[in-house]
């Protein structure tokens, strides 16, 4: 019996043992190899496979899963794996030593051993794209300011590798009908609920946010479905009642969003707007079509998964022409506690690509932290679970479940964060310009706490 | 580790494949010491020729070191709950996983009363919160010397030790920390803190006692140059403590100062450094405002250090929001990214159900189903529920993904045989699947209901929906 392996085969299976990123990996001409089942089997044919898949550890999660796979594929065509039967260096105990060396008394040392402690500097061959969201007047637009997005050198704050040029910034959410909303959110929100206009202003004025998203949820086919023409009238009141840079936002659903946005790009012509969002299933042409025409950026949102982000933003890049300071990304933000740890480390490894030179993946990234609110930890009122330790107000929870998934994700890259909370609109500023190094002072002596009673 | 594959361990190795060590191969014990699950010594041939020739000892040291983590474990407390900290390998979790969570330790004071401090320590040692299939508990107590006072700091570390969990000791004065080492060392307490000006008797209480201790110090040259000290002299359990300032500046250095360190013992390989990190989210506490601002802060100082390289930490507060959100953060950050969570498909029989009780779906995903277990459970429902394999995805994602079809459905529905245990044909699905609704009627021929959007809202909603009305 001949088992043939092409090495297609071999990285078809490898996927099942959960083997990412394949795709990468060139394969040049058509190498087989050949397995013969039995006795007398040429074990050199597996050590050329172990010796091949050794050269592509560094596209696993772990080098022992191309072992653990080797071995599989010996178990089951009966060949024994080439380390089995590799000459034995047999391992001759000699005649035992009596004694064991004597262990040397130390002496303690008296004085500081003198060390010096090196910092070590990180550079990055990439960059990040800075991304210009709003127009003032003198380009164009009636914007008051503008906010700019991305251009880091380095990872997240890491301001002692590279100077971060732009913190990152937060939207607040405004929708055109009322949303359903934890009671926490809704509270701070219930004078201007009818209101976009007044609801934008609130944010702005009261809450400090650096711009608002304007989500056009009424134009969803299973909802109002308002026609586009009609839905765009909220955004005119918005740009008059508010001088921030805004973002629109369409009802998510693939057929309606490019009309929409399109009508949207329209009459927000010279304000630079970004417009969310473009993604894989939906007419992004058309929406990219609009941004150029009319001057706008566009966020491009995949939903969890680093190779789908790269296409979609080829896909704008290429074949959309997009320029590349008009793109943002968005990775998709899973809330603390239910999918926190994807969220974070499909940003991280965009950003760390982006960083290392990926000009497919080197742009800023947007979250839609608002979604911390769908962890029940934040909305319950209390735990459904009676073992559990009785989860204490929800006032204070919910908050502070948004600012954990932000700050998480800002470790990881994010430049624009999506948000509702108010106070964690403050802290997570609060945050941000602590760790960007806009804050002076501190406290004087940060060790009071080892003999106080704080 | 230095090592990257699995054939230079196994170069070290008897090659024998005698199975003791509980593998079939000398090779694929050698892919576990590589991915951390076996420890070199479990090879028991290895350890023992080492005993009798240096030889065999050489190179066992060699591939000690060579497979040892970049940042070394200490372990803090005796037994079972002792926990392990450090042990790190990589900067980014991606890059391999992280492997052990930072440990949590609560604020216990010596100038509380009795009475308080009682308290506080049962409400940390009964703390629980349920998070996919088990509770997250906390891990141990800093006992902290206010009195400054020798004597009175002994009595409260036995009184706190009793609770039988971790503990950090915290007093920069040796003789109260000798005062309680001579009642807990045996107890493996992590010692809190050698600075500049106490080292020396800090280094000598190490050594007496043999507890793992803790250097503070906010220049890097001098806590480096202390490990390098304490090493000289035999001190092998070292924390770093690069000192936690709570604000502005002074955080901002924190950060960098953490990241320093970490990346120094990563990329350049400074064994001089390569140490667990400790941080103090309780240093919060010194900033003015009420005691939400403080709290808040708290947790916000942890968050960031959960996820860069904090390896413990110290807390004061012990409210849930503090508490349940860095919990579950420390969870998600150090979950192994290389394994999906997931539990075996199949029916489970919940709160013994009979054949009038009703059918419910769910996926495999690990936090999905121990999600709605629970949720029943907590609620008292007789039910059966089917566990589709979505090769753990959750509802929604795998909806969307096309992992939970109504092909998967009739798939589970006839491996199981649930239609031989009840004597209806309602299936209850989840509120985000509702879209397989007719598909699902369609292919099975059962009447499908669809649930609520949360599982932990199912009791309420069976109080309008179940029984089904005909
Ligand atoms: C984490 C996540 C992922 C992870 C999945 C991790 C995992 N192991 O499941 C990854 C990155 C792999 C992923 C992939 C995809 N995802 Co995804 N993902 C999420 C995310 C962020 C969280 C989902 C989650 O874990 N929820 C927590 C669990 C516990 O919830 P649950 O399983 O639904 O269980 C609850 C309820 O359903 C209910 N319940 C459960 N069982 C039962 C039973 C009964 C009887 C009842 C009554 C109730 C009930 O109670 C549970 C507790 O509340 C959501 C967005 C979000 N914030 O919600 C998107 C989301 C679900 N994903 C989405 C999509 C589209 C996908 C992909 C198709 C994307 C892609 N292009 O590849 C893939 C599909 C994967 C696949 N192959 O099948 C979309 C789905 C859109 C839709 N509604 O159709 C979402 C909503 C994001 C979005 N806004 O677009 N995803
Ligand atoms: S105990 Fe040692 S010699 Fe025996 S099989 Fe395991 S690794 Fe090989």
């Amino acid at each position: 019996m001949v088992a043939k392996y092409k090495l297609e085969d071999l990285l078809e299976l490898l996927k099942n043992y959960n083997v990412e990123r394949l795709e990468d990996v060139k394969i040049e001409g058509d190498l087989e190899i050949e397995i013969e089942g039995g006795s007398g089997v040429d074990i050199s044919s597996l050590t050329a496979l172990y010796t091949l898949l050794n050269e592509f550890r560094y596209f696993f999660y772990h080098t022992s899963m191309a072992l653990n796979y080797l071995q599989r594929i010996s178990t089951v065509l009966g060949v024994p794996s080439p380390f089995q039967v590799a000459p034995v260096a047999p391992a001759v105990a000699p005649a035992p030593q009596p004694t064991a060396p004597p262990v040397p008394e130390l002496k303690l040392p008296e004085k500081l051993v003198e060390a010096k402690f090196e910092p070590v500097k990180v550079e990055y061959p990439g960059y990040i794209e800075e991304v210009v969201l709003g127009a003032t007047r003198a380009d164009g637009g009636t914007r008051d300011y503008v906010v700019k997005l991305g251009g880091e050198k380095s990872l997240p704050f890491y301001i002692f590798d590279k100077p971060q040029p732009n913190l990152p910034a937060i939207a607040i959410d405004v929708f055109d009908r009322p949303p359903s909303l934890a009671k926490a959110v809704k509270v701070h929100y219930e004078d201007v609920i009818g209101s976009p206009a007044e609801w934008a202003k609130k944010c702005v004025k009261k809450f400090g946010a650096d711009m608002v998203t304007i989500h056009l949820v009424s134009t969803d086919p299973l909802l109002e479905n308002t026609p586009a023409s009609e839905a765009v009238k909220v955004i005119e009141d918005v740009l008059q009642a508010v001088k921030c840079p805004i973002i629109i936002g369409g009802c998510g659903n693939k057929d309606k969003d490019p009309e929409v946005l399109e009508k949207a790009a329209e009459v927000c012509e010279g304000e630079r707007v970004m417009l969310a969002s473009a993604t894989l299933d939906m007419d992004w042409e058309r929406i990219c079509n609009a941004a150029k025409k009319y001057g706008h950026a566009v966020l491009s949102w995949t939903q969890m998964d680093i190779n789908n982000q790269k296409t979609l933003n080829r896909y704008l890049l290429k074949r959309a022409q997009m320029p590349r300071n008009s793109i943002v990304m968005d990775p998709t933000t899973a809330a603390l506690g239910y999918g926190l740890d994807y969220a974070f480390t499909n940003m991280e490894r965009i950003r760390i690509s982006g960083l290392k030179g990926d000009t497919d993946l080197n742009f800023p990234i947007s979250s839609g932290t608002t979604n911390a609110w769908g962890a029940r930890e934040a909305w319950m009122a209390e735990s459904p679970l009676e073992g559990d330790t009785p989860w204490g107000p929800r006032e204070l929870r919910g908050p502070i479940w948004e600012i954990i998934t932000g700050l998480t994700l800002s470790l990881a890259g994010v430049d624009v964060f999506m948000m509702m909370h108010p106070l964690a609109v403050a802290v997570l500023k609060e945050i941000f310009n602590t760790l960007g190094g806009k804050k002076k002072g501190g406290i004087a002596d940060a060790g009071k706490w080892i003999t106080a009673e704080v | 580790m230095k090592v990257k594959s699995p054939l230079e361990v196994y170069n070290f190795l008897p090659r024998t494949n005698c199975k003791e060590c509980g593998y079939d191969t000398c090779m694929s014990f050698a892919s576990h010491v590589l991915d951390r699950s076996a420890k070199v010594y479990d090879c028991k041939p290895l350890a023992r020729d080492a005993e009798k020739d240096p030889k065999v000892k050489e190179k066992l040291d060699k591939l000690v070191e060579l497979t040892s983590p970049e940042i070394a474990e200490v372990l803090i407390g005796v037994g079972e709950k002792a926990l392990k900290i450090g042990g790190e390998e990589v900067l980014h979790r991606h890059e391999l996983t992280f492997f052990n969570p930072t440990a949590f330790f609560f604020d216990v004071w010596d100038t509380l009363d009795d009475k308080k401090i009682e308290e506080r320590c049962k409400r940390v040692v009964d703390y629980k919160k349920f998070y996919v299939g088990k509770y997250l508990t906390l891990d141990g107590f800093a006992v902290r010397c206010t009195s400054n006072d020798p004597k009175r700091f002994r009595e409260v570390a036995k009184k706190v030790a009793s609770y039988g969990k971790p503990m950090v000791l915290i007093a920069l004065n040796p003789e109260c920390m000798k005062s309680a080492l001579e009642e807990v060392a045996n107890q493996r307490p992590l010692i809190y803190a050698a600075t500049e000006s106490n080292w020396k008797e800090f280094m000598k209480l190490a050594l007496d006692y043999k507890v793992p201790v803790t250097i503070r110090a906010k220049d890097l040259n001098t806590l480096k140059s202390i490990a390098v000290t304490f090493k000289s002299a035999g001190i092998k359990d070292i924390v770093l403590d690069p000192v936690t300032e709570p604000l502005g500046e002074g955080l901002q250095g924190t950060f960098e100062r953490v990241i320093q360190l970490r990346r120094k013992a990563i990329l350049d390989g400074d064994k001089d450094v390569a140490y667990p990190i400790m941080i103090t989210p309780i240093s919060a506490w010194l900033i003015e405002g009420d005691e939400v601002t403080k709290a808040y802060w708290e947790a916000v100082i942890a968050g960031m250090f959960i996820v860069k390289y904090g390896d413990a930490m110290i807390f004061h507060s012990i409210d849930q929001h503090v508490v349940m959100p860095t919990l579950t953060l420390r969870f998600n950050i150090y979950t192994d990214p290389r394994t999906p969570v997931q539990v075996a498909a199949g029916l489970r029989e919940l709160n013994n159900p009979g054949p009038d009780d009703p059918v419910f779906l769910t996926t495999n995903f690990a936090l999905t189903y121990y999600t709605v277990e629970n949720d029943l459970n907590s609620a008292k429902i007789k039910g059966w529920l089917l566990v589709v394999n979505t090769e753990g995805i959750g509802v929604e994602a795998s909806v969307a993904g096309g992992k939970l079809t109504a092909a998967k459905v009739k798939e589970i529905i006839e491996e199981t045989k649930i239609a031989e245990k009840v004597n209806h044909r309602y299936l209850v699905i989840p509120g985000l699947a509702a879209r397989l609704q007719g598909s699902i009627e369609d292919e099975t021929g059962w009447k499908v209901l669809v649930g609520p959007i949360d599982s932990g809202r199912i009791k309420g909603w069976m109080e309008k929906n179940w029984p089904p009305k005909k």
